[in-house]
């Protein structure tokens, strides 16, 4: 890690408690490396996390950081960015805690469009519990919870995002990290609900679940499996099957909703 | 100046004492019989440049109430009856991390989805244990409207002055009800706030520590420059996990002595009539009003009753009880359950008095005939 990047780390409570081959390092690392890049005011940054081995990461980071009960960070980070609305609200939350407890959460910031940058780490399965399925478990793979193979049909989150009024939505992976950072710089910058999903690696429950080899093995299959936005377009369904589609999907401008709440202060005071 | 008498209902005088005690943040999801209060506020904060929002759920309103808190503003929930189950876990969060907030619930029969639109006392027991795990709570709970108003101002006081999520439980019929209310000159009105870090005396701030030896850590908010961690884990005096026994108990053992060697400020009690006594009603919300009304037909025939009208409910007021007069042979605790805070009396009285409920759990309120019937049972029969 580069020297200048320490301060983005309460480096005391390093060694973080995350797997040899996790991809949830990598995940953090391209989120402070884009906070760097983009001199962002760190006392003006608030991290909040809900439960899993995604959400740890809010204790590793030298920021106000609040680390939730399950599914509910951005519920807290909603109370957080409406009471103050010129703080960076930053939620970090896991394919479980996002799509599954969380659910409803994530939906209803999506449509308020509320100035929240959420990342989600898919790692595609529950890994603090060791290993039950996921809304984002494809079907038919293995789980502690699944010994005869997945029938839940997972979600497509960015899609979930999109249709649910978010207005920039993005997918990244671990292995493609230069892009995550990019990715991640424009859901910082963006104005509204942005959300960064990014697919990481859990080679202790996941990929030995499904046979699918070292943590290296797991990395190479993100490589050969990741498709650009642009590419998948020209792509049939058949085609596109069993790959990670990457990039931004959505870059909108929406009314944000604690800009319109201040217009209904102006409103309720007369002055408008 | 105080306002001129008003007409108001319970649930408004909610919303106008949250205000006055400088409520400035509002989440909640809609549940009969406590909608007025969300409504209100939706008018009432933004002109005062406060923020409602209406949230997905109940426990995300209570999520949105913790965040809101942390970043610095007083905030509040309502709910009712299958509203304040669902907020149980974000609760226990607040108890832990010792986020200041106030959580009304105006009770409705239950279980489930129960007797919506009907007055009920079935909460006593879930607003003292709730959420899981060892941990405080305060709980006040109003007879009149006017006193909802009082009340409302002074658990917003307690939730600040010693950092835990304060409970106000109410019942459908006072949230309801409409009275004539003169509110207080707000200038009038003690307005406590959360204690708050002196930067020139700490060089490095903990957010959990007990720089001052009353239990209570100073809080900082968040952005206002000192970074620091929140979580819902056992956690040390630096706010970061522990799973050491001592620090668990450290701080378990803190969170409790906070509000229990505070107690004698933050229960609250009247008595009426109690000095002569033979027979003493203990009750509280709604209920109380029967009761007091009963013991004032029951004096004129010259029956020694008296009424202990509790107003904080937990930490159960034991001191109500060692101060009841040696006349006192006979207690009588009327609720709108079928016997909950009749379990806390029991205990605090030890066996000094004879002891019966009065329960009604047909969601009617108890009348001042049941009262009078009830009182004048147990004198022929004790």
């Amino acid at each position: 890690m580069r020297k200048s990047l320490e301060r983005y780390f309460r480096t005391d409570k390093l060694p973080h408690i995350w797997c040899p081959g996790c991809g949830n390092g990598i995940i953090t690392g391209a989120l402070v490396r884009a906070i760097d890049n983009l001199k962002l005011d760190q006392d003006k940054i608030c991290v909040v996390s809900g439960i899993g081995c995604s959400s740890r990461a809010t204790g590793y980071l030298n920021f106000n950081t609040l680390h939730t009960t399950h599914g509910r960070a951005l519920a807290f980070a909603t109370g957080i960015k409406m009471a103050r609305p010129d703080l960076k609200v930053i939620v970090l939350t896991g394919d479980g805690d996002c799509a599954a407890i969380g659910g409803n959460h994530f939906i209803h910031a999506c449509r308020r469009n509320i100035d929240i940058t959420t990342i989600i780490f898919n790692n595609s399965i529950y890994g603090m519990t060791s290993g039950q399925y996921s809304p984002l478990t494809p079907v038919g793979a293995y789980a502690t919870t699944a010994p005869y193979g997945n029938i839940d049909r997972n979600f497509d989150l960015c899609k979930l995002a999109e249709a649910a009024g978010a207005t920039y939505v993005a997918r990244g992976t671990v292995y493609h990290v230069p892009q995550l950072i990019k990715l991640i710089e424009k859901a910082l910058l963006h104005k509204g609900f942005s959300v960064v999903e990014t697919i990481s690696t859990c080679p202790t429950y996941f990929g030995r679940k499904n046979k699918l080899g070292s943590a290296v093995k797991m990395m190479e299959m993100l490589r050969d499996n990741a498709v650009s936005v642009k590419a998948a377009e020209k792509m049939s369904k058949e085609e596109l099957s069993g790959k990670i589609v990457i990039g931004e999907f959505t870059n909108v401008e929406a009314p944000e909703y604690t800009e319109e709440y201040m217009k209904i202060i102006k409103r309720a005071q007369g002055e408008e | 100046m105080s306002s001129s008498p008003r007409l108001m209902q319970g649930n408004e005088a909610c919303v106008e004492g949250a205000i006055a005690a400088g409520m400035r943040f509002y989440a909640g999801y809609p549940i009969t019989p406590s909608t007025e209060i969300a409504e209100i506020a939706s008018e009432k904060l933004p002109k005062v440049g406060g923020k409602f929002v209406q949230m997905e759920d109940e426990i995300g309103s209570m999520g949105a109430v913790i965040g809101a808190s942390l970043a610095g503003l007083k905030a509040m929930t309502a709910t009712s009856g299958p509203g304040f189950s669902l907020k149980q876990e974000n609760i226990g969060f607040a108890c832990l991390a010792e986020v200041p907030c106030v959580i009304v619930n105006v009770q409705r029969g239950g279980p489930s989805t129960g007797q919506p639109t009907l007055p009920a006392q079935g909460d006593v027991m879930q607003a003292r244990w709730g959420t899981h795990g060892d941990h405080p709570i305060i709980v006040l709970s109003p007879s009149y409207v006017g006193e909802v108003f009082d009340l409302t101002v002074r658990a917003f006081n307690l939730s600040e002055k010693y950092r835990v999520p304060c409970i106000l439980l109410m019942d459908e019929v006072v949230g309801h009800l409409r009275e004539k209310v003169q509110l207080p000159d707000p200038a009038t009105l003690e307005i406590i706030n959360r204690k708050k870090p002196d930067l020139s005396k700490i060089s490095h701030y903990n957010p959990y520590e007990d720089y001052d030896g009353d239990g209570i850590p100073p809080m900082a908010n968040f952005g206002e420059g000192i970074p620091f961690h929140v979580t819902g884990l056992i956690h040390d005096t630096t706010g970061f996990p522990s799973t050491k026994p001592e620090v668990t108990e450290a701080l378990i053992g803190r969170l409790m002595r906070k509000i229990y060697n505070n107690i004698d400020d933050i229960i609250d009690f009247e008595k009426y009539f109690t000095d002569d006594a033979e027979t003493v009603i203990v009750s509280f919300g709604s209920p109380a009003r029967s009761a007091i009304r009963a013991v004032k037909i029951l004096r004129n025939e010259g029956v020694k009753v008296g009424l202990l009208r509790l107003k904080t409910i937990w930490p159960f007021p034991r001191k109500a009880f060692r101060e009841l007069p040696s006349t006192v042979r006979n207690i009588i605790v009327a609720e709108m359950n079928y016997g909950q805070l009749i379990e806390p009396v029991e205990a605090a009285c030890a066996g000094k008095f004879n002891i019966f409920g009065l329960n009604k759990f047909n969601c009617e309120l108890i009348s001042p005939d049941e009262v009078i019937a009830k009182v004048r049972e147990v004198n022929k029969n004790a």
